[in-house]
């Protein structure tokens, strides 16, 4: 366990600085090439292009991310909910003392992660697909990872926790610190790994992937605040630092966070964020205050005018996303528009709607709509609700409800078509 | 059961068998039986409780390999669930429920284990990838009609021995791993691969389990259920999917 020493001198963690190597010809024609299919991208309406960027780098220099990353410091941000959150702030704290550059579009894999690199020699934070972090540690050998929670999301392709905890576990060997939930058994387990470790204590409310022992496969079980595997000893570290409220507390300091975003969740991702800045000699308190200026990532709590309805756009992708995402929607009465699909990335199975406790909208008018709009409605209908209607579109469903404020929950894919759609506008 | 008592519908070990939203099974059990004004409740058994032998209905779902091994450990400690099953209530397992049913199920490093004993069915590990994706079969007539739809996503393969039957003929998908079948119906007990949650998906199906229990129903159409049921049948029919489901499901069996 690390207590946290504050002052970019000492007990900080930062790379030694490196001799600056100039990069391999190919990658810099691949760098330059990676700026015109982007500009294509743009130019033909096919999105931002870093992705394109990133893999048309990755085809001509396969070793584009090892190269880029030598010499700099690098900070992985990952875990199955949080992640584009989390760097965003972690990104604005540090950016308060360095230069940064970071994946702050969401585009969470080798290409994005390469993308992200290609571009200056600044301290990079790079959102870190779960599935993807044993190579990006292999690849760009962080001087620090920041790990958020892990829980069932797109099964289809991480298959288990266990086994995702288990391969972070064997790729965070190599790693000398990180800064972790203690809150959750399947970060813990893997955080282990590392040679130092800071712990914060973010509260996790989804424990249905933590009652087994990510170690021993034994039961774990928990209190109100403590967990404990009964059969290995596995147990909750003792947090560095933790929340009180709306404080990020240690020993020593105490730090009012007052984060734009709503919800717990957001809570946690600022003080995650505040802790790993400060590991990296950035005064908590100074990257407090800059996450009191985000007050959107990645289009994500953006309330956008359509036809006099002001959307919210809230985004769930899993169980323990839906969880929260539901949770901001209940604070306020208003009418509800739920969007699913089912795309590779949003998972192609959605029999986990039967783990979001839906019940809670069994007073309120909802709309649904998507290409797995049909799942959604059965899955209200056996929840009990009966005021819930089937729109063909998001721009029809809106239309179908009164004028002002509406909340928009939708899954990765459905979200993103949202925010295209309604930037053009009814 | 008697005509005024009410149905119970047990979901066994949620926690450790409730990975791919199988508690979706109770409440279809719970929505097909309201819908007749036939009264029923949903039980929740923790690990560290013991299984009532009372109930009408068992739920076993799909759960990690870890979870599985756990859940078997404390069902042999507890006896509840054999016991009730002795005693001729119904029971469906699914996916690592449908192998804690079987006479042995392989672990995930290939270690047999034997298992309840329940089904005459044999589980192993299909070798090479793992059977994910929709899967469409022909239901054989042993436990409810028509076709039956699901989303598969498993490595584990089942032969079924004298005394059980499958459940359905594969159409699409990978199923029993044998090229041919999915599933197991062997008395009161199924058993399937299938998620979805299944008995949401193939109300037949629930309707089949429910009247086990309370003997002939009267008819219940859920269009938003059949309305599903008909798109998830046409997306693992789908042209431009069953290309690549030849390809993947060539690849799955080939190797299975």
């Amino acid at each position: 366990m690390t207590t946290l020493r504050l002052g970019r001198r000492r007990g900080t963690t930062t790379r030694p600085a490196a001799p600056r190597r100039r990069l391999s010809w190919r990658l810099r024609v691949a760098r330059r090439l990676a700026v015109v299919a982007e500009s294509a991208s743009r130019v033909l309406g096919a999105g931002a292009g870093g992705v394109i960027g990133g893999r048309l780098i990755l085809a001509l220099a396969p070793d584009a991310a090892r190269r880029l990353a030598s010499g700099r410091d690098v900070l992985l941000v990952s875990g199955t909910n949080g992640k584009t959150t989390t760097a965003s702030h972690l990104v604005a704290g540090l950016a308060t003392d360095r230069p940064v550059v970071g994946n702050t579009d969401g585009a969470n894999t080798p290409a994005g992660l390469v993308r992200a690199l290609a571009w200056g020699r600044a301290t990079a934070v790079l959102e870190t697909d779960e599935g993807w972090l044993p190579w990006a540690v292999e690849q760009t050998r962080p001087v620090l990872v920041v790990l958020l929670n892990l829980s069932r999301d797109q099964l289809h392709r991480h298959h288990e926790v266990a086994a995702l905890a288990a391969t972070w576990h064997e790729a965070l060997r190599t790693v000398d610190h990180v800064v972790a939930n203690a809150d959750d058994p399947d970060v813990v387990h893997p955080a282990l790994a590392a040679r130092r470790q800071t712990w914060v204590a973010l509260g996790i409310r989804w424990t249905e992937d933590s009652t087994v022992c990510p170690r021993c496969g034994g039961a774990c079980r928990r209190t109100a605040v403590e967990w404990a595997c009964h059969s290995c000893g596995l147990r909750r570290p003792e947090p560095d630092w933790w929340l009180e409220g709306a404080d990020l507390v240690s020993a020593t300091t105490r730090v009012p966070l007052r984060p734009a975003l709503p919800g717990h969740a957001n809570l946690a991702n600022a003080a995650v964020a505040v802790v790993a800045a400060a590991a990296m000699g950035v005064p908590p308190r100074r990257t407090a205050s800059a996450v009191e200026q985000i007050d959107a990532v990645a289009g994500r709590y953006d309330v956008v005018e359509h036809a006099g309805r002001q959307v919210r756009l809230l985004l769930a992708k899993n169980p323990a996303s839906w969880v929260e995402a539901l949770e901001m929607a209940s604070t306020r009465n208003v009418p509800l528009v739920l969007a699913f699909n089912s795309d590779g990335v949003d998972g192609r199975d959605p029999s986990w709607l039967y783990d979001v406790p839906f019940g809670a909208l069994a007073d309120r008018s909802v709309v649904v709509t998507g290409r797995r709009s049909t799942d959604l409605l059965v899955r209200l209908e056996m929840e009990g609700l009966t005021d819930v209607r089937v729109a063909e579109s998001l721009t029809s469903g809106l239309q179908s409800l009164p004028p002002g404020p509406v909340d928009l929950v939708a899954n990765y894919t459905a979200f993103q078509e949202a925010r295209r759609e309604l930037s053009h506008g009814p | 059961m008697a005509p005024d008592s009410e149905l119970t519908v047990v979901q066994v070990y949620p926690e450790l068998l409730g990975t791919y939203g199988d508690r979706g099974n109770a409440l279809a059990l719970l929505h097909r039986a309201g819908g007749r004004g036939l009264p029923a409740r949903n039980v929740t058994v923790a690990p560290d409780e013991p299984v009532p032998r009372q109930g009408d209905i068992y739920l076993l779902g799909g759960g990690e390999d870890a979870a599985m091994l756990l859940a078997f450990g404390h069902l042999r400690a507890d006896g509840g669930l054999s016991a009730a099953l002795d005693a001729g209530a119904v029971c469906l397992g699914v996916c690592a429920g449908y192998q804690l049913l079987s006479r042995e199920f392989a672990g995930p490093d290939g270690a047999v284990h034997e298992g309840l004993g329940v089904l005459d069915v044999t589980c192993g590990r299909l070798p090479g990838a793992r059977a994910v994706g929709e899967v469409l079969a022909e239901s054989t007539g042993s436990a409810g009609a028509g076709f039956l739809t699901g989303f598969e996503n498993h490595q584990g393969d089942a032969t079924l021995g004298a005394e059980a039957r499958p459940l359905g003929r594969l159409v699409r998908g990978v199923g029993n791993g044998d090229g041919r079948t999915e599933g197991a119906v062997q008395g009161r007990v199924v058993a399937t691969y299938l998620h979805g949650p299944v008995l949401v998906r193939n109300d037949d199906l629930a309707d089949h389990l429910l009247q086990l229990v309370t003997g002939p129903l009267s008819p219940f159409e859920d269009r938003p259920v059949q309305r599903l049921r008909h798109e998830r049948r046409r997306a693992a029919l789908g042209p431009a999917r069953s290309w690549w489901r030849r390809q993947s499901g060539h690849r799955q069996v080939r190797h299975g």
